[in-house]
């Protein structure tokens, strides 16, 4: 570790909190106040839409309403991309002539595009014309709005008194693809096209390179798909291997940008939630708890990076493992980021995951497993801290003896069986077809690396489809049907046993009245309950995945330090 | 439901046109009368053929060159791809072992312990366009050598590449090893044509 790396890292963090509230604000005026300088061009384009659509912009949805219509915009979202991936073949815009995708392919890609996961089970620059991909760009756009239109509700639930209804997503959804995603993906794609990102529909170009070889130069509109897949945390790279790719990431520069442009929403939204239950604080004490475990996580995965392995230190190669990693990033950066891929959900990778040290491979899965509520993707970081928030204000009032509240309203059996409910299905899932996977023929055979690394790639897969991260430990065979079909389900668990008790809390709460603040309320800022929540998070998420964590990475660690390696042939 | 699904079609046909349609024409039209070079993937012409592209890093193995970094996907730019050898995978360690064994060949008097393990283990993208400085340096002796040219002309070709941190905080040091033999291909047309 140097500490130029470190204070790099301090600095990074520095900046998020700093861009936390203006994003926050900018989100309150477009969903709230619904006053912004885009107005004059983004207003009468919003009202076109609703004329042309046959949205009444007024009408209000229940959380029932409000679910089905989330379900009904993903299921034409779904079929929609899954038919073009099915006939690429015969549509325009495939210089490289690519054939149509497969039946287990496209469907694990179209859920994977359309639950904000970006699990890529194909490599994009040998499988995917310019078409498709402009199709699962269309994805990236949508898809997490889904999450942001999520904990809005959620929030409409906490703050509404005496109400039934959450909003309307329809609005959620245009005023968002408006007024936030197609105006910052604009600039951020000319910023990265400018730091060196392709922009062309051209054919590959074929380099005759100095040495006299022939190099086959994959293109294709990159800058565009680059600009959402951060912004949007998809995650889903134009490349196979995504923002370790050159052309994806070609300078540090470009990477900084887009590591910025992932982390705007989620940060920002933590100010927005305080901003609209009139309490900052709020706010705040859950972006503080977020950024504590996710600076943790960043120093841990550096440091064991740039120890280095120490089975090379006897060839004499000493340093940084610089397996799976680019040069021009090195090891701070690339742990920066690839803790932020996993804390953030947005899965794309600047180094190989699968080549990290145990001890940084087991930062990622702890950021996926806790439940992506490390800051989280649009919205649903947020939601699952909330939720973890419920149940801390339910364990600090188990303690005294009073019921719990929450921003003024009870928090009663319902809640608390809901949130538990959030908790307890992903677990389930990831843990589940883990053991399946390890115990099945075609579960077996996808595994890549020996020993208990090949149960962290499996552990890791399940944990990323669950968390819709879709980031990987790349040596798993994902293309394989057992994984195409199991991820595939991961991830629709993943998404929609979260929406349902989420939006359940919210319908729930809307309708309760607000109780007065008293010198008995357990204030729900502040060190104390950040403290709290971040216990909340910890042993839940710890507590849960240990002994799986004890058979994978840990005891990889210890066999690794001990000089072991796993399976013949060194 | 049918309602939700009929507002759901017109809604995504009408993002359709709006991301897939006005959204990529603008950003391709913007990109190619902006920045041009960059879009159409920042290509290096030689004698009016294409060589290569300037971040895109390609194999050298012959000793006038500088050597690139060991590559999973054997510098095939159209399917980058990662070994993804876990820590404890004799096969890295395999890996790393014929590669420091090639490099302390290639370039005699070197020391093991001298070598970044950047040199001897592959990168994630297979593309990686750089090396490390002290990677560079490390050859120069023996570029020098097989090129007749002094030590100090090497050595200052690297020092003209060599790039830094990001304000000086973020990333590593590093070389771009086409731009490094771009230079050495110069430099030898210049003085030994």
């Amino acid at each position: 570790m140097t500490v130029t790396g470190v204070l790099g890292i301090l600095v990074f963090a520095a900046v998020l909190i700093a861009i936390a509230k203006p994003v926050g604000l900018y989100l309150y005026a477009v969903y709230d106040q619904r006053r912004t300088f885009l107005d004059p061009v983004m207003r009468p384009v919003e009202r076109g839409i609703y004329r042309l659509a046959g949205v009444r912009e007024e009408k209000e949805m229940s959380w029932l309403e409000y679910f089905l219509a989330i379900l009904a915009f993903n299921l034409v979202g779904f079929i929609v991309l899954y038919g073009f991936l099915r006939i690429q073949g015969a549509l325009p815009l495939n210089p490289a002539h690519f054939k149509d995708v497969g039946p287990h392919l496209s469907f694990n890609t179209a859920v994977s595009f359309m639950t904000n996961t970006n699990w890529q089970a194909y490599g994009g620059e040998s499988t995917m014309s310019y078409l498709s991909q402009t199709m699962l760009m269309v994805q990236q756009f949508l898809s997490p709005i889904s999450g942001l239109a999520m904990i809005l509700a959620f929030i409409r639930g906490l703050t509404r008194r005496n109400a039934h209804s959450l909003g309307n997503f329809w609005v959620d959804l245009t005023r968002t693809v408006l007024w936030v995603s197609l105006p910052v993906s604009f600039v951020g794609a000319m910023v990265l096209v400018a730091l060196g990102s392709p922009q062309n529909w051209g054919p590959y170009v074929t380099a005759h390179t100095l040495q006299g070889a022939r190099q086959s130069i994959a293109q294709g509109p990159v800058g565009m798909m680059n600009a959402i897949m951060q912004f949007g945390d998809n995650g889903g790279g134009f490349f196979n291997m995504n923002a370790g790719h050159p052309y994806e990431a070609p300078t540090i520069a470009s990477l900084m940008v887009q590591l910025i442009l992932g982390f705007s929403i989620p940060v920002g939204l933590t100010y927005y939630f305080g901003k609209v239950v009139k309490d900052t604080r709020q706010g705040w004490t859950i972006l503080g708890a977020m950024m504590a475990m996710f600076l943790a996580g960043a120093l841990v995965m550096y440091h064991a990076e740039a120890l280095g392995n120490p089975l090379l230190a006897h060839l004499g190669i000493h340093g940084a493992n610089m397996e799976g990693k680019e040069v021009r990033f090195g090891p701070a950066l690339s742990s920066l980021f690839e803790t932020s891929t996993t804390a953030v959900s947005w899965g794309s990778t600047a180094a190989a995951n699968d080549s990290l040290m145990p001890i940084g491979g087991l930062i990622t899965l702890f950021n996926m497993m806790s439940g992506e509520v490390i800051i989280g993707a649009w919205g649903v970081g947020l939601l699952g801290m909330l939720a973890f928030a419920i149940l801390a204000v339910f364990l600090a009032g188990l303690m005294v003896g009073r019921t719990p509240e929450y921003l003024g309203k009870k928090i009663q059996a319902y809640e608390v069986k809901m949130a538990t409910l959030a908790m307890i299905v992903p677990t389930f899932v990831i843990l589940g077809l883990s053991a399946w996977a390890v115990t099945s023929k075609g579960g077996l055979a996808g595994i890549y690396n020996p020993g208990p690394h090949g149960l962290s790639e499996v552990l890791y897969a399940f944990s990323s489809g669950v968390g819709n991260n879709g980031s990987a430990f790349g040596g798993l065979d994902a293309a394989a049907p057992f994984y195409t079909w199991t991820v595939g389900l991961a991830m629709l668990f993943g998404r929609f046993a979260m929406y349902i008790p989420a939006l359940a809390i919210a319908g729930s709460l809307v309708q309760k009245q607000s109780v007065p603040e008293s010198a008995g309320t357990f204030p729900t800022h502040g060190t104390l309950f950040g403290g709290l929540l971040i216990a909340t998070v910890v042993i839940v998420g710890a507590l849960v995945f240990f002994p799986a964590l004890a058979l994978g990475p840990l005891a990889e660690h210890f066999a690794l330090w001990s000089g072991h390696v796993f399976g013949g042939g060194a | 439901m049918v309602r939700n699904l009929g507002t759901s079609i017109r809604l995504l046909v009408i993002f359709m046109v709006l991301i897939a349609g006005v959204y990529s024409l603008l950003v391709t039209g913007l990109a190619q009368l902006l920045f041009p070079a960059q879009a159409n993937g920042s290509l290096i012409y030689r004698h009016g053929q294409v060589i290569g592209a300037r971040m895109i890093g390609q194999s050298f193995t012959g000793a006038r060159w500088f050597d690139s970094r060991p590559s999973a996907a054997s510098y095939n730019a159209a399917a980058s791809v990662a070994s993804n050898y876990g820590p404890t995978n004799p096969a890295l360690i395999k890996e790393v072992k014929t590669n420091l064994a090639a490099f302390l060949k290639e370039n005699p008097g070197v020391k093991a312990s001298q070598v970044p393990p950047s040199m001897v283990e592959s990168s994630d993208s297979g593309l990686d366009p750089n090396i490390t400085p002290a990677a560079a340096y490390l050859q120069a002796p023996r570029v020098a050598r097989v090129n007749h040219m002094s030590l100090a002309a090497v050595r200052h070709i690297v020092a003209e590449h060599e790039r830094g941190r990001f304000l000086g905080l973020y990333g590593s040091p590093h070389v771009n090893v086409l731009a490094m033999n771009l230079s050495l291909l110069a430099w030898l047309n210049r003085h030994h044509a």
